[in-house]
Order: structure tokens, then C-alpha cells, then sequence
């Protein structure tokens, strides 16, 4: 098995390799079916190791390597898969071959096309050592390795100009209405990393006082030995890994990069942005589960911070126009479902979802992805409109996945989210259920919101000239795959994953008897229906949502600029941060500068003066030579008189 | 007469092959008082061999004189050369950096 397990790691880092010698030469369509295939057999060593794990349970676990090791500390370059990290292999690798495949269809045109490749298979790479390492050092180094590739990824189109900051709420870059998703790529990129690294500052603290204070940082020692420190020490780790992933799942206040990250390709949105990267901090939460099992409160601050994002979210996703916005802010809604799932011990729930939130809404991404291809690159959900009869096989796909993200039974998402719903009460914590039972039916409205004006209704698009078409069929191929596990995956597999999870993770505790779980189950389906049933009726019968009345509101303000997070940022961050580096560097020139500068010229003026004394004169040097000697000759008379 | 004497006969006259070193224009003269100088220490050298009754101090003054010759030898071949390049043997008229 340990064959596999090499495979599923490292065929996405040869196809990056690969793909990387050709990162400078013109589109090559080799780069992408290669790197497609690499990803492939990942995905099926990665099955291969899924299916051996359920039948036989045995957790495949090797050491490749000596890494760091220096007097007590030693770290491997292990891999491990067990019941978590298979799964979120399987996840990843499946949710990267059909975005690999649908982006050779997406960045046809586009002149960088072999360096997209390279990246976006080394981001899988990254992602893989994530998800396998058996230590917290691997883990991080895998975390790092996919905050890169994301800046790499979202900064693609780095030549495009900064958009200017202006007050018009459809022009301003900082509102969901506007036709930018951000000031510029650039800018997208950098604040997306410079977020992760305030927030993996926190979690390298983590690490680090597991280390000091625990000698090692393998996970299985880690887990073991926990419950030997001291309670405020695990909360501190606790809080601490927490804050990383935070930043990772851009959880408040780290949440502002995810929808400025909508600048990058879509379907690199869709792998990273939605299916894989976001998740990453979910993923540590779980894995560290024995870590924050034992600090229920850490748990509990988790949950309702998850709470509020998926609700906040939720609402700026209503008024929101940009196609990938609305999408993103679902991605951080879900995000908060799972962390909600997490916070409050249910962590095999919080994985379900993981994986059933990759599969619809990845396949929601690369929809848009295709309307967007289809529209000239439009991301206004308003100038589209009547595309279902243009784009038939995106329509009926991306309305799928849709109704797996409201939650409507049987599909994927009502599986997984109506566990965490059941989770949520089951605790006894009826606020956040409440808060994510009506988050439920916002989710349904909003989604059926986009689908309704992007595919139904008036054809606005043909103000704009656009002429849509569908896309490859190869591109629809890639993303039935996805679409089908969006429909059946929560139905096939739960049983099974249930069986195989609990011998990795906690069992569920909550304590709903057989009735109240089903009046949980019809009313949640009734506010998730109802929210759909709205947004369908409502486009039909107006053809729009919200009245010119509403659009002046101050709460419609309020959600289209993003609670205003960009401006605060802007202004209570940026401009300080940046008013302070001019002081500095103000500091730096008058004050460091001056003295380097100033011990310099000291030594030129001497060196000015004393400069006549080399004048080529016999005499005058034979002169300063006698001088010299006498005076050392007077000196040493005296020293030898005075001793 | 005493060694001190000696000593004292040499100190002069190298202090008289200094001056000549250090005031003097002509790079001829400059060679003059470099022999004072050199023969001044050689007075100094066989003394304290006649003295001390050590043969040691006067070979090395055959040394030195043999040494001078040769220097002067060189020494006037570079002067000579000077003198038909610069056409002067003036130490101020030859100094070529301004300092």
C-alpha cells in the first residue's frame, strides 16, 4: 500500500515539474492533458488506498525520510493516511482532476497557459503533504506550500491595473455590485497572503508551544501525551492552532481575502477557493481533534464564531451581483456550517460536510466559470439572464448543485448539512441552531437567486453584444462526475463513511429522540424549499428582487459593501500601517542613515586632509619618516628610562 | 681612545649624512649623504668589533661597503635615466603628484 500512497503524493508534483519546463514557451496543450493525468492516477492510487483502508482498516504509515533532527528534535518526513487524511486525499485529488480537466478548456485562450498548470498542480501537491503528514511540521510546510500557490494563482493575471477606490457603489472595487472583484489581482494575491501569514503567525506559536512543551510534533505522541499539560497550556494551543486556521478558512476577522481571491481564474477558485484550501483549516480542527476535545470552551468560541460567519456570509450573498462573490460567500457560509460542526465535537460531521460542500460547490464554480466564458468574462449576475436555453448542460448542472447547497433531500448537501443542524440542537445550543436554521434558508434563496437571473428571465446580455454558446464538451464532462456526487454522494456513502470514520474520530453525542429529529429534519426542508420556492416565484412574477426603495436602504448599503470590512480594513488598517512605514522610513533617513553616512564622511574628510602627505616629495616623505622614527626612538628611550 | 669616542665620531657624522639627506635638492647629493650615512655606520661596526675583539662587525662593514658600490652603481645608472627624461636631477622639479 505504501506504493500507492508515494503515487497519490508525488504524481502531482512530477506533472508540476513538467509542466514547469514548458512554463515559458506558448501554449502547449501537452502540459495540461499531462498534468490532467498525473492527477489521475492520484485519484486512483488515492481510491485505491479509500477502498483498502474501509475493507481491511488498516492505516498505511510511512517514514520517507530523516528531515530535521538535532539533539532531541526529530522530524520525519512521514506520511500517514488514515480514515481523516484518505478522505480529504480522495476530496482533493478527485476535485483537482476535474478542475484540471475543465481549466484546459477554461484557459484555452489564455497565453500563460502552461505555468497555470505548473501551479495548480503544485498546489495540489502542497495540498497533498497537508493532508498526509503525520506531524504538525509537515502539516505546516504543506500549508505554506498552498498559501504560495494561492498567491501565485489569484495574482495570474497580475498585469491588470489597480481599479480606483470611488464612492459609486457600482463602480467601487470594495462592493459586491460593482464589475471588480477587487482593486486589482495583485492586490487580491498579496492581501491573501499577507492575511495567512498573520494568522499562520498564530498557529506557528501553536506548534511551537507543542513543542516546547511536549518535545515532538508527531501527531500520534502529540494526541497521547495532551492530556498531561496543564488546562490553560491546551487552551493556549488550542486558540492558538485556531487562530491559523482561522486565516486558512478565512474565518472572521481574516474573512476579507476569500472574496477579493474571486480574481483568479474560476477554476482555480473552484479548487482552491471553494473545494480544498478553505477546508484546510477545518481539516486541522479534525485532525487535532484530541487537542480541542479536551477544551470544550475553545470548541464552543469555535462554533459560534463559525455561527456568525455562516450567517453574516449568508446575508452579504443576498444583495451581492458578482457571480463568484455570491459563490464565495456561500463557500465561507458553508465553511462556518463546518466549523459549527467542529466547534461543538461533531468532527466526523464537519468532514462529511467538507466533502459533500467540495463536490457541489466546486461544480458550482466551474458553472460559473462557464457562464463567464460563455459572456465575455461578465460577472454581473444582472446582465446575464435567459442563458438556460443557450448553455443547457451548465444550467441543468449548476441548478443541481444549487439544490445540494440549499439542502434539499435526497441530495448530498442534505446529508451532511442536516446533520450538523441536528448536531447544533442536539448540544443544546438552540441559538446557533436557530442561527443556522434561518442561515439554511438564505442559503436556498441566494442560491436560487443567481440561478434564476443567470439562467431564466429576461435576456439582458444582449445589450452588451454578448453572444454565449456553450462550452466544450469535454468541460461538461469534466464536471458530471462532480455533479453526480453532489446528487447521490450523501446517499451512497454515509453509511459507510460513518462505519469508517467513528474508529478514527469521536462518536457523535447528542441526545435527540427519533421524533424531534425528524420535525428537525421536515423544517429545515420546509425553510430551505420555502427559500428556494421565494427566489423562483419572486423572479417570475419581477424580474427582479429588490425594489429601488430597498436598494437605497442603508442594510442594502450595508451588505453590498461587505459590512463595509474593505473600507474598515482600509482605513483602520492599511492607511495607519501605511502612514506609520512612512514614519519609519522618514526615521530610517534621517536618523540610520545619517549615521552610516555620517561615519563615512568622517573617514573621507581625514582621508581629504591627510591626503597632501602622499605628494611624491623624497625629501619632505624622508622628512615625515625621520620624524616618525625619532619619535618612536624618544618613546622608547622614555618608556626604557621610566621602567 | 675609548669606544665612546668612536661611537660618537659615527653618530656625527651620520647625523651629518641625515641632514644632508633630508635639506639637499640634488639626487647626487642625496647619494653623497646616503655614503656618509652608510660609512658612519660602518665606523660604528668595526669599533665595537675592534672592542669587543669579535671579526664579525668588520666583515660586515665589507659587507655594507660592498653592498654601497653596488647600490651606487644602480643608483647613478637611474639617475642617469632620469636625467635624460626629466633633464633635471631636481627633486622638486621631478615630483610629479600633487598630493
Amino acid at each position: 500500500m505504501e506504493k500507492y500512497l508515494y503515487i497519490a503524493l508525488f504524481a502531482p508534483l512530477v506533472g508540476s515539474l513538467v509542466a514547469a519546463l514548458f512554463a515559458m514557451s506558448p501554449r502547449t496543450l501537452f502540459t495540461g492533458i499531462f498534468t490532467s493525468a498525473m492527477l489521475g492516477v492520484s485519484m486512483i492510487a488515492s481510491f485505491i488506498l479509500l477502498y483498502s483502508i474501509i475493507t481491511t482498516e488498516q492505516i498505511v504509515h510511512v517514514t520517507m525520510m530523516d528531515w530535521i533532527s538535532i539533539g532531541n528534535l526529530s522530524i520525519p518526513f512521514g506520511f500517514v493516511a488514515d480514515q481523516v487524511s484518505v478522505t480529504m486525499m480522495v476530496v482533493v485529488t478527485l476535485v483537482s482532476t476535474m478542475v484540471h480537466i475543465h481549466s484546459i478548456g477554461y484557459m484555452d485562450h489564455d497565453r500563460s497557459f502552461n505555468r497555470y498548470f505548473s501551479y495548480l498542480s503544485a498546489f495540489v501537491f502542497s495540498m497533498m503533504i497537508l493532508v498526509m503528514s503525520d506531524n504538525f511540521a509537515g502539516l505546516f510546510i504543506g500549508w505554506e506550500g498552498v498559501g504560495l500557490c494561492s498567491w501565485l494563482l489569484i495574482g495570474f493575471w497580475y498585469h491588470k491595473e489597480d481599479m480606483p477606490k470611488v464612492k459609486d457603489i457600482k463602480k467601487s472595487p470594495f462592493s459586491t455590485l460593482s464589475p471588480y472583484s477587487s482593486i486589482s489581482p495583485g492586490y487580491a494575491a498579496n492581501e491573501a497572503f499577507i492575511t495567512n501569514r498573520v494568522a499562520d503567525l498564530g498557529m506557528l506559536v501553536g506548534i511551537f508551544l507543542i513543542y516546547w512543551n511536549l518535545g515532538t510534533l508527531q501527531y500520534d505522541q502529540v494526541f497521547a501525551e495532551i492530556g498531561t499539560l496543564s488546562r490553560g497550556l491546551i487552551v493556549g494551543i488550542a486558540v492558538f492552532l485556531f487562530i491559523g486556521a482561522m486565516g486558512k478558512s478565512a474565518q472572521f476577522p481574516f474573512n476579507q481575502w476569500l472574496a477579493n481571491a474571486m480574481e483568479g481564474p474560476t477554476p482555480v477558485s473552484a479548487l482552491i477557493h471553494a473545494a480544498t484550501m478553505v477546508t484546510a483549516g477545518v481539516y486541522l480542527v479534525i485532525r487535532a481533534n484530541e487537542i480541542f476535545t479536551v477544551v470544550p470552551e475553545v470548541g464552543y468560541f469555535i462554533a459560534c464564531l463559525g455561527a456568525a460567519v455562516a450567517m453574516g456570509a449568508a446575508f452579504m450573498a443576498l444583495v451581492a451581483t458578482n457571480i463568484k462573490k455570491i459563490i464565495a460567500f456561500s463557500t465561507l457560509s458553508q465553511l462556518g456550517y463546518m466549523f459549527v460542526a467542529a466547534g461543538l465535537g461533531a468532527y466526523w460531521v464537519a468532514l462529511f460536510h467538507l466533502a459533500m460542500h467540495a463536490f457541489f460547490k466546486s461544480v458550482l464554480f466551474l458553472g460559473a466559470g462557464n457562464v463567464m466564458h460563455a459572456t465575455e468574462n461578465e460577472i454581473n449576475i444582472k446582465n446575464m439572464g435567459g442563458l438556460h436555453k443557450y448553455m443547457k448542460p451548465t444550467s441543468i448542472i449548476m441548478t443541481i448543485a444549487s439544490v445540494s447547497l440549499a439542502g434539499i433531500m435526497p441530495l448530498s448537501g442534505y446529508f451532511s448539512k442536516d446533520i450538523i443542524l441536528e448536531v447544533a440542537f442536539g448540544s443544546h445550543t438552540y441559538i446557533l441552531w436557530a442561527i443556522l436554521y434561518i442561515t439554511a434558508g438564505l442559503t436556498a434563496f441566494y442560491s436560487f437567486r443567481l440561478v434564476m437571473y443567470v439562467f431564466h428571465g429576461e435576456e439582458n446580455f444582449k445589450k452588451f453584444g454578448y453572444h454565449p454558446h456553450e462550452t466544450h464538451s469535454y468541460v461538461i464532462a469534466s464536471m458530471i462526475p462532480l455533479a453526480v456526487l453532489a446528487v447521490v454522494a450523501g446517499a451512497l456513502s454515509k453509511g459507510t463513511f460513518v462505519e469508517m470514520i467513528t474508529k478514527k474520530l469521536p462518536e457523535l453525542e447528542i441526545h435527540l429522540s427519533h421524533s424531534t429529529a425528524n420535525i428537525l429534519i421536515v423544517i429545515t426542508l420546509l425553510i430551505a424549499s420555502s427559500g428556494i420556492a421565494f427566489a423562483v416565484f419572486w423572479h417570475r412574477k419581477y424580474g427582479t428582487y429588490f425594489s429601488g426603495k430597498m436598494e437605497n436602504s442603508f442594510i442594502y448599503k450595508l451588505l453590498a459593501n461587505q459590512f463595509y470590512m474593505p473600507h474598515m480594513i482600509d482605513n483602520v488598517l492599511l492607511k495607519p500601517y501605511l502612514a506609520m512605514s512612512k514614519l519609519a522610513w522618514k526615521i530610517d533617513i534621517h536618523v540610520v542613515d545619517n549615521i552610516v553616512d555620517g561615519i563615512a564622511k568622517t573617514v573621507y574628510i581625514i582621508g581629504g586632509k591627510s591626503r597632501v602627505a602622499q605628494n611624491a616629495n623624497l625629501s619632505k616623505s624622508l622628512l615625515t619618516m625621520v620624524i616618525g622614527l625619532a619619535f618612536f626612538v624618544v618613546l622608547g628611550a622614555i618608556y626604557g628610562f621610566a621602567k | 681612545m675609548s669606544l665612546n669616542e668612536y661611537l660618537i665620531l659615527s653618530t656625527i657624522i651620520f647625523s651629518i649624512g641625515l641632514v644632508g639627506v633630508l635639506r639637499r635638492k640634488n639626487l647626487l647629493m642625496l647619494f653623497f649623504a646616503t655614503e656618509i650615512m652608510l660609512n658612519a655606520v660602518n665606523i660604528g661596526l668595526v669599533a665595537i668589533s675592534k672592542f669587543h675583539g669579535d671579526l664579525t662587525g668588520q666583515m660586515f662593514a665589507f659587507f655594507i661597503v660592498a653592498v654601497a658600490a653596488s647600490e651606487v652603481a644602480v643608483g647613478l645608472g637611474l639617475l642617469i635615466l632620469l636625467y635624460k627624461r626629466k633633464n633635471s636631477i631636481n627633486l622638486d622639479t621631478i615630483q610629479s603628484m600633487e598630493g
